[in-house]
């Protein structure tokens, strides 16, 4: 891929970083991307981004750990040997199906947690040994980093984001972005 | 400042007196002489078959040999007077429950509504001990709903106290002198189950509940007006004394009031199952009452994240009902234990429609309406599903007095529905007047900031 600018503008506050969002996102620049020591409420509303579905992910997964059960514990207690285990009525699921609630249950948290964090980790790409992508070691500490991909506007964007509080703006040659 | 608008003064009040007439209808045709429950018997055993043997069934007894053939008059003359003596026996205990129902009916219904305006009480004193940020703006419409609380509590009171010495004993056969004369395990709690002893009790619940009411209304409407935040600090620390005694007397009351339509039977978690059902519909009256007062333009503070916080209590307490509900059901399902199974045996024989029913309107519907983020914030949808959740807790109650008291003669007819009438009606004219007595905000309130700008 052919080399692409991008313009690195750092900030030391949250609250002027918020702001500056919302200046940028005004004047029609494409923000790429943020980097934050911490999370910052209202940075995704700012930034315009597409609300999650993880939850709706993990609802399903529920669904698959409840059917999971049902159906492991319908085949194992009713189908395939249904023994007289001190009186209970394993003739049918639903007159035995009391005692299989907390089964129920739990497989259905565990599935839903798991593979809800899991899927996480997959569409954040998040792995051991995976080599980590910050541009600036100090935003994990305490500063903010705005980075903007500049199209041939260079000087006009870093008038802007010097107006906005940025402390540090620097240009930087990004090789085979992304 | 609120008025009570005249069309629901109006409307609470035709509630009332349909109600009341529903009532005294219902306590007019109950009084059934023996001739008449015993042709009454016989049609059914005529008609249906099944009904009448069910009944037979319940009584504990009659033989298989008598359950066959009972009604059939002719058909067994060589039973002779053993048999006349079950048939009176069947007989009598029949016009017993049919003579119980509007008792019961009446019972069950000023039960319910007396639950929410405690269940509010409880949550007021929780988010005042516990400092809630976002609920002050919501205080008043809670002060407003547990003024229902003297006078509901009184009624219930009265209504248990009446069914032992104006009525026949009709909802605790402990009140009957010639039962526990008869029977052993009653006897030997009769040292706890006796009328004047349940009367003191009954009144020491109430008065304790209506002193915190009562204070906490004066010290929040002091607040308002103050210049420091003593007030405040009264509120926080009657509230913190109130929860403690609270929860003792909440068991308590749930033993006295409820259990002990069952003399012989008894749960250790009973009284948490109890609570959970107050909690859940006095926190869904409070969203409801809200969400109407807002229709109205009364109270403009009160955003969509107020009702998703509310909602979300709503879907939470709903799960914890349901979590204790099961809890105490399936762990004597299991030991399956005859003296503790009954109590489930009777319900699930003759309750199954309402016993399995409100599972489903308890929880299942309120976990799958109410578990999107986004379904909390709609008005109209917190409605529907509170409704629901109303109606399936007013069944739980129902299934825990009816059983008991009529057994299998339960029907939701006239003596249930007036008396939910009347005790709505009287609901709505109370709380809407308290509703007018003080500001819809709290003034000087040290959270009160937090709470009108409260978003989540």
């Amino acid at each position: 891929m052919e080399a692409s600018k991008v313009i690195h503008a750092i900030y030391t506050d949250d609250d002027v970083l918020m702001s500056a969002v919302k200046k940028v996102k005004a004047e029609r620049h494409h923000i790429e991307e943020i980097y934050t020591p911490f999370p910052v409420h209202g940075l995704d509303k700012a930034m315009g981004l597409a609300p999650t579905r993880i939850a709706i992910t993990a609802f399903m997964y529920g669904l698959v750990g409840l059917t999971v059960a049902i159906v492991m514990m319908n085949f194992i207690m009713i189908e395939d040997w249904p023994q007289n285990i001190g009186g209970k009525p394993s003739f049918s699921y639903l007159e035995n199906m009391p005692a299989f609630v907390p089964i129920m249950f739990e497989l259905t948290v565990f599935f839903a947690a798991h593979l809800m964090v899991i899927t996480f980790y997959l569409r954040s790409r998040m792995w051991p040994f995976k080599n980590a992508e910050n541009p600036d070691p100090r935003t994990t500490d305490d500063h903010f980093l705005m980075e903007i991909a500049v199209h041939g506007n260079e000087n006009e964007l870093q008038s802007l984001l010097a107006d906005t509080g940025a402390v540090e703006i620097n240009i930087i040659d990004k090789e085979d972005a992304h | 400042m609120y008025t009570f608008s005249n069309r629901l003064k109006i409307f609470s009040i035709i509630l009332m007196v349909i109600g009341t007439v529903g009532v005294g209808i219902s306590f007019m045709t109950s009084h059934k002489s023996f001739k008449q429950v015993e042709q009454l018997l016989a049609e059914e055993a005529h008609h249906g078959g099944g009904h009448g043997e069910e009944a037979e069934h319940a009584a504990p007894s009659h033989g298989e040999q008598a359950t066959n053939n009972s009604h059939g008059e002719t058909a067994h003359a060589e039973a002779g007077e053993h048999h006349v003596d079950k048939h009176k026996e069947h007989v009598e205990h029949v016009m017993h429950q049919i003579a119980n129902r509007p008792w019961s009916a009446l019972y069950v219904a000023a039960f319910f509504f007396m639950m929410i305006a405690l269940g509010v009480l409880a949550f007021y004193a929780i988010q005042i001990a516990s400092q809630a940020g976002w609920s002050p703006v919501l205080f008043r419409v809670m002060e407003g709903i547990t003024a229902y609380l003297l006078p509901g509590a009184l009624i219930v009171l009265g209504i248990a106290v009446a069914s032992g010495t104006i009525g026949h004993y009709n909802l605790f056969i402990w009140m009957d002198p010639e039962v526990v004369e008869h029977d052993k395990l009653i006897k030997g709690k009769s040292g706890f189950l006796n009328l004047p002893w349940f009367v003191i009790r009954g009144l020491i619940f109430i008065a304790g509940w209506s002193i915190y009411r009562h204070f906490s209304r004066k010290f929040s409407i002091a607040q308002d007006t103050a210049d420091d935040n003593r007030n405040f600090k009264k509120s926080f620390r009657i509230a913190a004394g109130f929860l403690v005694f609270f929860i003792y007397t909440e068991s308590m009351m749930s033993w006295d009031w409820i259990m002990s339509v069952d003399p012989h039977w008894f749960s250790t978690l009973f009284g948490w199952y109890v609570f959970a059902s107050m909690f859940v519909s006095g926190i869904t009256v409070i969203a409801l009452i809200t969400i109407y007062l807002k229709s109205k333009g009364q109270l403009e503070f009160v955003n969509e994240n107020h009702l998703h916080d509310v909602a979300k209590y709503m879907f939470a307490f709903s799960i914890f009902w349901t979590y204790l509900w099961f809890s105490q059901f399936m762990l004597i399902w299991y030991s399956n234990i005859p003296e503790e199974v009954t109590y489930f045996v009777s319900r699930f024989n003759d309750y199954k429609l309402p016993f399995l029913g409100m599972v489903v309107l308890n929880f299942v519907f309120p976990i799958l309406m109410l578990m999107n983020a986004d379904y909390k914030r709609i008005p109209w949808f917190v409605v529907m599903t509170g409704l629901v959740i109303l109606f399936g807790h007013y069944i739980d109650i129902f299934n825990m007095i009816m059983p008991a008291t009529v057994g299998d003669r339960w029907f939701i007819g006239i003596p249930e529905i007036s008396s939910i009438l009347l005790f709505a009606g009287l609901f709505i004219f109370v709380v809407f007047t308290a509703l007018t007595k003080a500001p819809l905000l709290v003034k000087r309130y040290p959270f009160r900031k937090e709470s009108e700008e409260f978003h989540y």
